[in-house]
């Protein structure tokens, strides 16, 4: 019996490892992917910008499009602002059900939005865009860094990322109370995207900010951000739930998000932000940038700070100059423009290098001049604001420095070891250290960093010999089980207490004795749902994958070893995934340890074509200008040959690369190439390019 | 591996130990030499790959280290069914002087490749399983009482935890009938791996 009784230990306690195993590798896929996406989007927002900078406008439409796409972001004068985005007109009709506000808000207005919401109802266009216009009131009174004390209110609570996800929201206000005089709450960013609920997550922070200012904090997130928002579902999201008004509520969120705070400092002693720090990051400078001027934090990168005078003069000369450069319905009047000389032939080749770079340096100065304008909303002008702007002390910035700044602070994730690197994963924002974490501290007698921005398993880390804290808010953020989310108090001890939730209502009610069966099942559910994303993404690497494995095939059998079949994987998709752990799931037949790869990728691909996916992340971006079709397959067509040849698409590409110093693999764009090329003739035509557009839209 | 041990079945199969290697030099031509090493060095990196990869999985913060108590998750997860005892002596073998709590990869590297290479802590067969569990089925009925599996498990052999036990009790117990149905239950975990 001893025997059978080890032999039975024994064999289950394997089994329950390997469930552990497959759990942390279902995590790390889902983490993967989701820091890949986001990686690929910023690169390929930089991409697009780059491109329209340097791009030659042949004629005022084109003209018209490189001021909409660059500029179109940026924050309107206020007076357009108020107009476009006028709510008083707006009849709301007696057969409205929802909560109707009143300003100024009274707490029974709150507990009536959350008592709808919970009811799904939505509430009227016209109070959320009264809403938005009051909250943005509020909030440009407020400096960049909020400063919260103990000792008004006993205790403060932090929440991290929620993410749309309003159930999470309701469990914390259940658990701990909603805000009031006796209750601060602080809200540290990513409040959006996801989540199918990001709208209502925003009415109700705004709301309760609104009633009680003095103890309802907020926190800029990277994803309080248009362009963020525009891949991870909130504008997708708003532009359903509004179908008439939804571009002017975004329009306003847009002018609200620019004016969140960025960070928020407990007695002096704890310092709260969204993502972290980087060894430049300067609280003095945060303190006074002017931080409405970074609509959205993507843009600005390739901005050299220029002369500021020089600029200021040729604004005065110009006063004729259509200040609203941002309209999205009036074309500006660009007579400034400098008209660009005839192109020279393209047979001379290095002639017509030159005389591209020489037009583009003055678009490059006459866009950097609009922009400058459109962002200087509240500066007309005037003779005395271009005095104001001359006479300036106290040290100033470039505005790449304070770009920075921000960057830093909403996308910085901590690291194990010390120093300070580029956060490639993400693609903005850096790696710190457990030193730049000391460092900061000391230079600013703090006690220790909270911040979010990173989902974990259990709601909240520490990290850094616990002087950083990382809190998030968003339960099964991957998946149902994935995750708990977590809220962390503070007294006057500044010591954290951590209260834990799930907001799901199976894991509530579980049993201990259930526990282990319902693990297995959500286990295997969730991991299902990880390997299909992974599955997809191998997919949309298809032609690279090919490459790949056919360097290890020089005989062109057909076959590679599992073995290589790994590194390769890994070496086109960088991923960093234990991928040899993963095969079992991701390659069903072998054949004495050798996989046929083409058959794979077929396989694969017959799973995928019932979704019609293609690179929808790098898709999107292109699909957002898709009223401008035409003017991007002209832009990439250089040679005006009316097809975007391979050759063509590489030769942007490699142009980028060296200008931009960033690193961007053939593979990715080859992909994107052949998927688009539907009769695989080796060139798309505009209608290809049309078809592409049609099927992203499908997926929406 | 499996090419490994093919070649060493088909060329050597006098060849039980490391020891005899100068013997083998001595017998057999340098060109089955080098073949011989060139598969065990590939199947050697193989098997490493394995094992860094595992490791990675529960190496949080990227130190090349893991907490001690995640190294029998690591083991088994590579294939492996060590008893607790066996695995205490391989824990012996990869902790440091004066234990930290804490494994480093280069001591973990060597000595699992080992155990891969020596296909130590082979699994249990179905069969061999399924007579373990009817050993503690004295009447030969085909199901155990809830009471007498909890008292073999937690008493005998490598006790469980309490928590162990009803984890296992949660999925291989007929709630109507307060009995494990060990053939039923075999099956069920079986499909579940794969």
């Amino acid at each position: 019996a001893f025997k059978a009784a080890i032999l039975i230990q024994q064999w289950y306690r394997r089994y329950v490892a390997r469930l552990e195993m497959r759990r942390r590798c279902t995590w790390r896929i889902f983490q993967s992917i989701e820091y890949a996406c986001e990686q690929d989007q910023i690169k390929l927002h930089n991409f697009f910008s780059y491109l329209i900078e340097h791009f030659t406008p042949s004629s005022s439409k084109e003209r018209d499009f490189i001021s909409r796409m660059f500029i179109s972001g940026e924050s309107f004068k206020e007076a357009e602002l108020e107009k476009y985005c006028d709510y008083e007109s707006m009849e709301v009709p007696d057969s409205y059900t929802g909560p109707r506000l009143s300003f100024p808000l009274l707490p029974d207005h709150a507990t009536a939005l959350l008592e709808a919401f919970k009811q799904k109802q939505q509430l009227h266009a016209r109070y959320v865009l009264n809403l938005l216009h009051e909250t943005r009131k509020h909030l440009k009174q407020l400096p960049n860094i909020s400063h919260v004390s103990t000792c008004y209110s006993e205790e403060v609570t932090v929440c991290g990322d929620l993410h749309g996800q309003l159930d999470d929201l309701f469990l914390i206000f259940y658990k701990n109370g909603l805000p009031s005089p006796s209750k601060s709450y602080v809200f540290n960013g990513d409040f959006v995207d996801r989540g199918k609920q990001s709208l209502e997550i925003l009415i109700v922070l705004f709301t309760f900010l609104l009633i009680y200012p003095k103890e309802v904090h907020l926190n800029r997130g990277n994803h309080e951000d248009h362009m963020v928002n525009l891949r991870y579902g909130f504008t997708k999201e708003v532009m359903q739930k509004y179908k008439v008004h939804g571009k002017k509520i975004l329009k306003m969120i847009q002018n609200v998000f620019c004016w969140l705070p960025l960070a928020t400092l407990i007695d002096q002693k704890v310092l709260i932000i969204h993502g972290g720090i980087s060894d430049t990051t300067d609280l003095d400078m945060l303190e006074k940038i002017h931080r409405n001027k970074f609509i959205s934090v993507l843009r600005g990168k390739k901005r050299k700070e220029s002369n500021r005078n020089v600029e200021i003069q040729e604004i005065n000369g110009e006063s004729k100059v259509e200040a609203d450069p941002a309209g999205n319905e009036a074309a500006p009047s660009l007579s400034s423009q400098p008209q660009p000389a005839q192109a020279p032939s393209m047979a001379n080749r290095l002639e017509f290098s030159k005389w591209v770079r020489q037009t583009v340096q003055e678009q490059i100065e006459w866009c950097r001049r609009l922009a400058d304008i459109s962002e200087s909303e509240e500066e007309e002008l005037t003779s005395s604001s271009v005095v104001s702007l001359t006479d300036l002390d106290g040290p100033r910035w470039t505005r790449q420095e304070e770009w920075k700044q921000i960057l830093d602070i909403l996308w910085s994730d901590p690291m194990p070891q010390e120093g300070c690197i580029v956060n490639t994963v993400r693609g903005g924002g850096c790696y710190f250290g457990p030193d730049v974490t000391g460092k900061i501290l000391e230079k600013y007698n703090l006690q220790f960093l909270i911040r979010s921005h990173e989902c974990k398993p259990e709601g909240y880390e520490f990290c850094h010999n616990r002087k950083v804290l990382t809190i998030f808010s968003a339960s099964n953020y991957y998946e149902i089980g994935s995750n708990r989310g977590a809220y962390v108090k503070l007294g006057p001890d500044l010591v954290p207490h951590f209260v834990q939730y799930q907001a799901n209502k199976m894991a509530h009610t579980l049993t201990m004795t259930q526990r282990q069966g319902f693990l297995v099942a959500l286990i295997s559910r969730v991991e299902e749902s990880a390997f299909r994303a992974l599955r997809e993404k191998l997919f949309a690497h298809t032609s690279a994958l090919i490459s790949a494995f056919k360097a290890y095939d020089k005989d062109n059998t057909g076959r590679i070893t599992l073995s290589n079949w790994a590194t390769a994987v890994e070496s086109v998709l960088h991923l960093g995934l234990p991928w040899r752990m993963l095969r079992p799931q991701l390659v069903r037949s072998t054949a004495d340890g050798m996989l046929e790869y083409k058959s794979w990728l077929d396989d694969l691909a017959m799973e995928q074509r019932s979704q019609e996916h293609i690179q929808s992340s790098l898709l999107e971006v292109i699909y957002r200008n898709r009223s401008n079709l035409e003017t991007i397959f002209r832009i990439i067509d250089r040679d005006h040959s009316g097809l975007i040849s391979f050759e063509e698409f590489h030769q942007t590409w490699k142009l980028f690369s060296s200008h931009m110093n960033i690193e961007l693999t053939d593979d990715g764009i080859n992909d994107l190439v052949r998927s688009i090329d539907f009769n695989k003739d080796g060139n798309i035509d505009f209608n290809e390019f049309l078809e592409a557009f049609r099927l992203v839209k499908q997926s929406q | 591996m499996a090419n490994l041990v093919d070649v060493r079945a088909l060329m050597f199969p006098w060849m039980q130990d490391e020891e005899s290697q100068p013997r083998l030099r001595a017998s057999l031509g340098p060109r089955l030499l080098c073949l011989y090493r060139w598969h065990h060095d590939r199947a050697v990196a193989e098997i490493e790959k394995k094992i860094i990869e595992a490791f990675e999985v529960f190496d949080h913060e990227c130190h090349k280290t893991v907490d001690v108590r995640e190294v029998g998750s690591i083991v088994r997860s590579l294939g492996c069914f060590p008893t607790e005892a066996e695995l205490h002596e391989l824990l012996a073998k990869v902790e440091e002087e004066e234990p930290t709590g804490y494994i480093h990869l280069e001591k973990f590297l060597p000595v699992m490749t080992k155990v891969l290479l020596d296909r130590r802590y082979r699994p249990i067969p179905e069969d061999v399983l399924l007579h373990a569990f009817e050993a503690l089925d004295e009447n030969k009925c085909g199901y155990i009482t809830k009471e007498e599996l909890v008292k073999y498990l937690t008493e005998e052999g490598e006790p469980f935890t309490q928590e162990e036990m009803e984890d296992m009790l949660s999925t291989a117990l007929d709630p109507e009938t307060n009995t494990v149905r060990y053939r039923d239950y075999i099956s069920m975990m079986i499909v579940d791996e794969s």
